[in-house]
């Protein structure tokens, strides 16, 4: 096993695969997955799916196979009798022949776990129906998640019953079973002890486990020449290295945006795009609720290079060229005085008026200021912060450093360059790949493809068969998160057992027990290996307390990370003042030329580094700005496009050191002039139904020295046009008042300014009869100022609410079914303007316009105040939806909701109706749990307290900007925050009387920064 | 009176009316009637196959979305129903206002109501999600005790179109009574006696008969007559009652009543000049009639584009921004092209009506009437898909464009339509034979001298 070539590859697709896609991409090309139904009604697409597995997945035809995978099932779900066992749509219900011990049919129950990202960890509770996972919650104990999630998180249910996943061991693609795989381990491995393991490799990504470590240390140490080498694509190398540059170790570093009253964001995108961020975003949208007794805010300055989230929640942004970013951090710290004679690079005068008000403002708020620079500014810029933050007093107040989370910080650029050595010199014989996708997401540059095929064995452990395992030998199907025993830490060094809410469906092993397989014979379970490694380090004596404990509260106390002073290096700040000027003059030479432009690249903001290319509801989530899904695209600034004559959807070449790739245009406002930016993480070649032919591949431009940002990328038009499914089309307000922004002094002055406006008409200016509300009467308020677009609202609306994924060709025609949409908009010119998020779900209007004109009564007016959608008497004239003046509601146009996947049956809420074509939907307030908790509340004999019912979208929300309650309840919180000044209701004018208002968007600008002056 | 050309070419008796008008139906098929049946009849296969997709695959099919929830098959309903009209007027109104040019017209307009209708009808059923409970709409006694829900415009649209296919049913069918007897006494045919002899209901022509028919056929005219109002104003308030800009607006239901009558001429036009043609009927449907149609049309006409104005001030009256924008956005927005199309075609090219000369010449009224149809559609496709497309929230607007489905199911209903219309001529009297003998001169002169 020598050889060199791409013919060696283990398992080459068999001819009629290749026909059978290629016949798959022509003739449906990029319409993929209008509805699973369909596909699997395609003949054509039948026999890939039989032939995608050449020697095995056949089987899944037969009888046996079959059975075994609902024998599974069923013991997993220990729920004897819940499927049919025939092909016929017999299906009998038969009652547990022995009760299991607390599972009451039908009603959930919640396991703390946790789901990494990038190897840190977020603390969820995941709702489980009768065994079955069904949606993710965030732990209200855990650090990161403060009971809130992300958009990846809530996302996970359906990566678990995502039928392609990988679901056989395969050697050359022939099935072999667990133990063929340990004995040719074993074999290795014997092999190895006599070189000290010199040929053994292991690759993973960032490992934050304790125990994975462990484990991997005691490798390292039974063979002391063997190599752990970590990649991950979306890295925090600057992180790393800008602190080592300022400390001279590895530092991790924790922010307080509770406490920061000024902020200046270095190209870092707090708010959604960090570890911690979930967190982050809370922390500072608390600190910024104007109430009428509280009217303070912080103020929030972006400095940034692509448009982001943080960006448009700043008070005061700067978008500048990813090579700016370090010469920005150097004139603020010339600014502050902390390079006395250095020199600082001459800035564009709106850079150093922006500067000057920056640093006045941090100086005026020493030791309450924050100084953040992102995964994605380059070493000297963290670096200078650091350095900044230490100067100003902010350091051990709003920034707390640490000792690493991670088990062996190290430059994972290089780690994996050096594997990549080691590989084409011929020095490793066995590669194990823990997760990952290296094939697919390495530098281009490095060549790891050819290097890995240099290797004799090759070992690839990933939740779906990808570009990676085509190259190796074994393919190891991993089991799920939600499937495994392990643990992680949080970004403040908190750490969380995971445990697995279901067996793994499809027999899928996790790196704990790939690394048992390497390292204990006989491998252990997961769960042994997680319960050893902490009952040897278990803080009290009894150790079933502390895990029984541990696992309930989802975290383990004391183990956050303790802060400590780190002192600044010697010659710390000049270093990085070297290295930042460095920086700044490479960068000078970007965007010289007509057509060469900077590239910056950014992980994709629904897909992130590709991982998630397979999964529907991520694919369908609009992106925060552009609102596009199922495609990336090379974003533009509004006049850059111009001076090329590019419009988005023009297909473009870009090529970056000789690499070239073809993408749609898209214009972007406020993207800096100058620059381009691309999503990596599109572009699977091999993954399944649903990601495959989406986007390009950006990883092929993304080189060693241009990780994040290239200072010389040609564009091309090709004359091409390529259709993009954007969900929203038009960002301007057209002079309307839906989004009602104000300054914090325009408030102070008039707090009331948002609801005067637009004048609602009298409440009796209408002919037919109002309604009493007598009992409760629900509503819900919207902060404007918290909202940051993230999109996590979305998904766990999607995932709450059962809402089937449509497909780019139905998005494109304007069919998309989420109920709730975050509206975005821009205020100001192409340039540099405001934009504002603002989600919209029904009003449920007191006075719906829909409810008059259903001529069946299918929409009608619960004594609650809730406009109830009644499938089953839905005809399906739409006339509703033609009468909602805000356009909420989603209609089956085609039968979406896929109902004959039986894996995907499992995963959805049974407490909501799968709507059927031709019915109308929208959001209903999640009345399932509001009817849940009035059932919960009679039985106790109790009133529904405030806080009980939470719907999905607001209990995802990372930054509390969606308040449920009575409004019949002056108390509740949502009454409260009706009767703030800055609420008012969307079109009020209609006299629909909406039950859903927003509170106007509060922004604190500096006054010596104001538009218009200077 | 003196200076009016006849209704009817000199010459003509009562058995000479009798006989040409009846030649039509009991002389051998023409050629040409097969081949022109056949056509229609494969556009009415398009039609089934259309549907028979539309049913098992679900309304996506069409390019309805979001915010576009109703395109062409509304926008065909309304335009099918507007025909109708002006059946109901020329046969019940024009009556009662004993305007008797229109004696040589009538049975084919009521008949091309009856057929329109038909066609329209379709369309609601179509555009459902699930047409399969299409029932639910009617008030039956359900044993849940569910009813419509009777604030619905659908709901009313249910009643007055149902009503007005009724009535215009009976209507078509009384005034053939009298003829069909004339058929069945003519044919030779056996079988044929034995259908027209049913049909007739045992019609003898005795005083009595007359006496009853008269009163009946006056009752029908008087329920059908409040019918050319009230349904074009029912369908008008399936947007009128709405919120949307562009929809909701007070002066909907008597310009679409105009805009009815207008396009129903305009089909009569469409139908009459051919068919005269093609069976040498100039002598009954003569320059005068064409002449009458077209003033009828120019007056509707005006209506119409008195309406199309007072929208757009109003928009501008009103002082209403998203009003404004509707009116804005319909003339310079990105469906322009269809509105200055349906200003062509429903407020400059009937102007030409004003000349003489072209109310005169058969082939311009026939160009005409094409070019009203095709605007009148237009207008219908405007006021749907412009108000729609952009309303209240910019972040929801969205653009609408039909798909192949939704052309084959308007071509297949005009086939629909033809075939029955081909049908209709080629086995029942397309002029009715009884009240063209009522306005014979010597019809007249027994009146005179009474």
């Amino acid at each position: 096993m020598s050889g060199t070539t791409r013919t060696d590859q283990p398992r080459g697709p068999a001819p009629d695969v290749a026909t059978a896609r290629a016949r798959l991409a022509s003739s449906r090309g990029r319409e993929f997955w209008r509805s699973l139904e369909e596909l699997a009604g395609d003949p054509a697409f039948q026999d890939l799916l039989k032939d995608e597995f050449p020697a095995g997945a056949s089987e899944w035809e037969d009888g046996l196979d079959r059975r075994r995978f609902l024998q599974l099932a069923a013991a997993s779900l220990a729920f004897a009798g819940l499927s049919a066992c025939t092909r016929q749509p017999l299906e009998s219900i038969v009652p547990y022949a022995k009760q299991p011990e607390e599972i009451v049919p039908g009603r959930p129950r919640f396991f703390a776990t946790a789901a990494t990202l990038g190897g840190y960890a977020a603390g969820l509770l995941v709702e489980s129906h009768e065994g079955r996972p069904t949606k993710i919650e965030g732990n209200p104990d855990h650090p990161a998640s403060l009971g809130a999630t992300d958009l990846f998180a809530q996302a996970l249910v359906l990566g678990l019953y995502d039928p392609d996943r990988s679901q056989l061991l395969l050697e050359l693609g022939e099935i072999r079973p667990w133990n063929a795989f340990v004995q040719k381990m074993q074999a290795a491995l014997r092999a190895q002890q006599a070189l000290g393991g010199a040929g053994i490799r292991i690759l993973t990504g960032t490992v934050t486990s304790p125990t994975l470590g462990d484990q991997l240390r005691a490798l390292l140490a039974r063979f002391p020449k063997a190599g752990w080498h970590q990649y991950e694509p979306a890295g925090r190398d600057n992180a790393r290295l800008g602190a080592r540059l300022a400390f001279g170790e590895w530092v991790e570093s924790r922010y307080d945006f509770s406490r920061a009253d000024v902020i200046l964001a270095l190209d870092a995108d707090f708010a959604v795009e960090m570890p911690g961020s979930v967190r982050y975003a809370r922390d500072f949208a608390d600190h910024r609720r104007v109430r009428h007794d509280e009217a303070r805010m912080s103020r929030l300055y972006a400095v940034e290079s692509t448009p982001t989230a943080t960006g448009t929640l700043a008070d005061h942004r700067l978008a500048v060229c990813a090579a700016q970013v370090p010469g920005i951090a150097l004139a603020c710290a010339a600014e502050l005085g902390l390079l006395p004679g250095g020199s600082s690079p001459s800035l564009p005068a709106d850079s150093k008026r922006f500067v000057t008000a920056a640093c006045a403002d941090l100086k005026r708020n020493a030791g309450r200021g924050l100084v953040i620079a992102g995964e994605t500014a380059p070493p000297a810029a963290h670096a200078l912060a650091h350095a900044l933050n230490h100067r100003l007093g902010n350091a051990g107040v709003t920034v707390l450093h640490t000792d690493p989370v991670e088990v062996e910080p190290v430059d994972q650029t290089a780690s994996i360059r050096r594997l990549v050595e080691d590989m084409r010199a011929g020095r490793v014989d066995l590669l194990a790949i823990v997760g990952g996708n290296p094939v697919f997401d390495a530098p281009a540059d490095l060549g790891f493809t050819d290097a890995l095929l240099k290797v004799p064995l090759r070992v690839h452990l990933g939740l779906e068969e990808d570009e990676t395992s085509e190259y190796c030998h074994w393919h190891i199907p991993q089991a799920h998160p939600l499937e495994t025993w392990s643990d992680a830490r949080a970004h403040d060094g908190t750490v969380t057992v995971m445990q697995p809410l279901i067996e793994p469906l499809y027999g899928g092993r996790s790196a704990h027990e790939l690394l048992s397989a390497l390292l204990d014979d006989p491998p252990r379970h997961g769960r042994e290996v997680l319960r050893d490694r902490w009952r040897k380090r278990a803080p009290s004596a009894d150790f079933e307390a502390f895990w029984r404990k541990a696992l309930h509260d989802g975290i383990v106390p004391g183990t956050a990370l303790p802060p400590r002073i780190v002192p600044l290096r010697a010659g710390a700040i000049e270093d990085a003042a070297e290295a930042a000027l460095e920086a700044a003059s490479s960068g000078a030479r970007s965007g010289n030329g007509e057509r060469v432009l900077e590239i910056i690249f950014r992980p994709d903001p629904t897909i992130h580094d590709g991982r998630f290319a397979n999964n529907g509801w991520l694919q369908e989530t609009p992106k925060p700005l552009s609102k596009m899904t199922w495609d990336n695209a090379a974003y533009l600034a509004p006049a850059a496009a111009e001076r090329l004559g590019i419009a988005s959807g023009d297909v473009v070449e870009i090529e970056v050191e000789g690499r070239t790739v073809e993408a749609p245009a898209w214009v972007q406002p406020g993207h800096p002039d100058g620059a381009l930016t691309v999503h990596f993480g599109y572009g699977r070649t091999k993954c399944g139904r649903v990601g495959i032919g989406t986007g390009f591949n950006a990883y092929v431009l993304r080189t060693e020295r241009g990780m994040w940002s290239h200072p010389a990328a040609s564009i091309r038009s090709t004359g091409k046009r390529q259709a993009l499914a954007c969900t929203q089309e038009h960002f301007s307000m057209e002079g309307r008042d839906l989004v009602r922004v104000g300054t914090l002094a325009e408030y102070r002055s008039d707090p009331g300014f948002a609801g005067k406006k637009e004048e609602a008409p009298p409440k009796d200016a209408t002919l037919y009869p109002g309604f009493s509300y007598e009992g409760h009467a629900w509503g819900v308020a919207i902060d404007l100022s918290s909202c940051t677009g993230c999109n996590a609202c979305v998904v766990a609306c999607v995932a709450e609410n059962n809402i089937p994924v449509v497909g780019k060709d139905q998005v494109r025609r304007g069919r998309e079914m989420q109920w709730l949409r975050i509206d975005r908009y821009y205020e100001g010119g192409p340039d540099d303007p405001d934009a504002h998020h603002q989600p919209v779900m029904c009003m449920q209007c007191e006075q719906a316009p829909c409810e008059v004109v259903c001529p069946v009564g299918a929409t009608s007016h619960s004594s609650e105040g809730l406009n109830d959608m009644v499938y089953n008497r839905c005809v399906g004239t739409r006339y509703c939806s033609n009468n909602c003046p805000y356009k909420v509601r989603r209609f089956n146009f085609l039968q979406y909701s896929d109902e004959k996947t039986p894996v995907l049956k499992l995963g959805r809420n049974p407490d909501v109706t799968v709507r059927s074509r031709g019915v109308m939907e929208k959001c209903t307030y999640c009345v399932q749990r509001i009817n849940s908790a009035r059932i919960t509340a009679e039985k106790e004999e109790r009133p529904i307290k405030d806080g009980e019912i939470r719907t999905a979208c607001q209990q995802a929300c990372p930054t509390q900007a969606i308040v449920f309650g009575d409004v019949n309840d002056p108390s509740s919180r949502v009454s409260r925050l009706k009767a703030e000044p800055t609420n008012y209701g969307l079109l009020e004018h209609l006299n629909t009387r909406p039950r859903t208002t927003y509170l106007a968007k509060i922004v604190n600008t500096n006054p010596d920064l104001e538009k218009g002056k200077g | 009176m003196k200076d009016r050309p006849p209704l009817i070419a000199p010459g003509y008796t009562s058995a000479t009316v009798t006989d040409k008008i009846s030649a039509v139906v009991l002389r051998g098929t023409p050629r040409w009637w097969f081949a022109a049946f056949g056509a229609a009849f494969l556009l009415v296969m398009l039609l089934l196959f259309t549907l028979g997709h539309l049913f098992l695959r679900g309304i996506g099919i069409y390019g309805v979305n979001i915010p576009v929830g109703w395109g062409w098959d509304i926008t065909n309903f309304v335009w099918w129903i507007g025909i109708g009209h002006a059946g109901t007027l020329i046969s019940a109104i024009l009556l009662l206002l004993r305007q008797d040019w229109r004696n040589s017209i009538n049975r084919f307009a009521e008949a091309m109501t009856l057929f329109a209708v038909a066609c329209a009808a379709i369309y609601p059923v179509a555009h459902l999600g699930r047409p399969w409970v299409l029932y639910w709409l009617l008030p039956y006694p359900s044993t849940m005790g569910v009813w419509p829900q009777f604030r619905s415009p659908l709901v009313w649209d249910v009643f007055a179109v149902s009503t007005y296919a009724t009535i215009s049913l009976l209507f078509w069918f009384v005034g053939l009574i009298p003829d069909l007897a004339t058929l069945r006494d003519r044919t030779r045919n056996r079988f044929a006696q034995i259908v027209y002899g049913i049909l007739a209901m045992g019609w003898r022509g005795s005083a009595r008969h007359w006496h009853n028919y008269e009163s009946a056929y006056l009752m029908l005219a008087g329920l059908a007559t409040p019918l050319v109002v009230s349904v074009h104003s029912v369908v008008s308030f399936d947007f009128a009652v709405g919120v949307v800009p562009g929809w909701h607006s007070t002066i909907f239901p008597p310009y679409f009543v105009a805009g009815a009558i207008f396009s129903g001429f305009a089909m009569v036009l469409t139908l009459a000049i051919p068919l005269r043609a093609l069976f040498g009927l100039e002598d009954f449907i003569t320059d005068r009639h064409l002449q009458n149609m077209a003033k009828v049309m120019l007056a509707t006409g005006l209506i119409v584009a008195y309406g199309y104005l007072i929208e757009i001030f109003m928009a501008w009256y009103g002082d209403n921004r998203y009003d404004m924008y509707m009116s804005v956005n319909r003339m310079l927005g990105p469906y322009a092209f269809q509105f200055w199309s349906l200003i062509a075609c429903n407020v400059i090219a009937p102007q030409v009506l004003w000349i003489k000369r072209v109310r005169r010449s058969p082939a311009f009224l026939f160009v005409i009437a094409i070019v009203v149809n095709v605007g009148m559609w237009l207008e219908r496709y405007v006021i749907i898909v412009t108000s729609l497309h952009r309303d209240f929230l910019p972040s929801s607007w969205g653009m609408y464009s039909g798909t192949i489905w939704d052309y084959s199911t308007f071509l297949g209903t005009i086939g629909l339509f033809l075939a029955l219309m081909f049908l209709f001529i080629r086995f029942l009297p397309m002029i009715s034979i009884f009240e063209m003998r009522a306005i014979l001169p010597e019809a007249r002169a027994e009146e005179v001298k009474e």
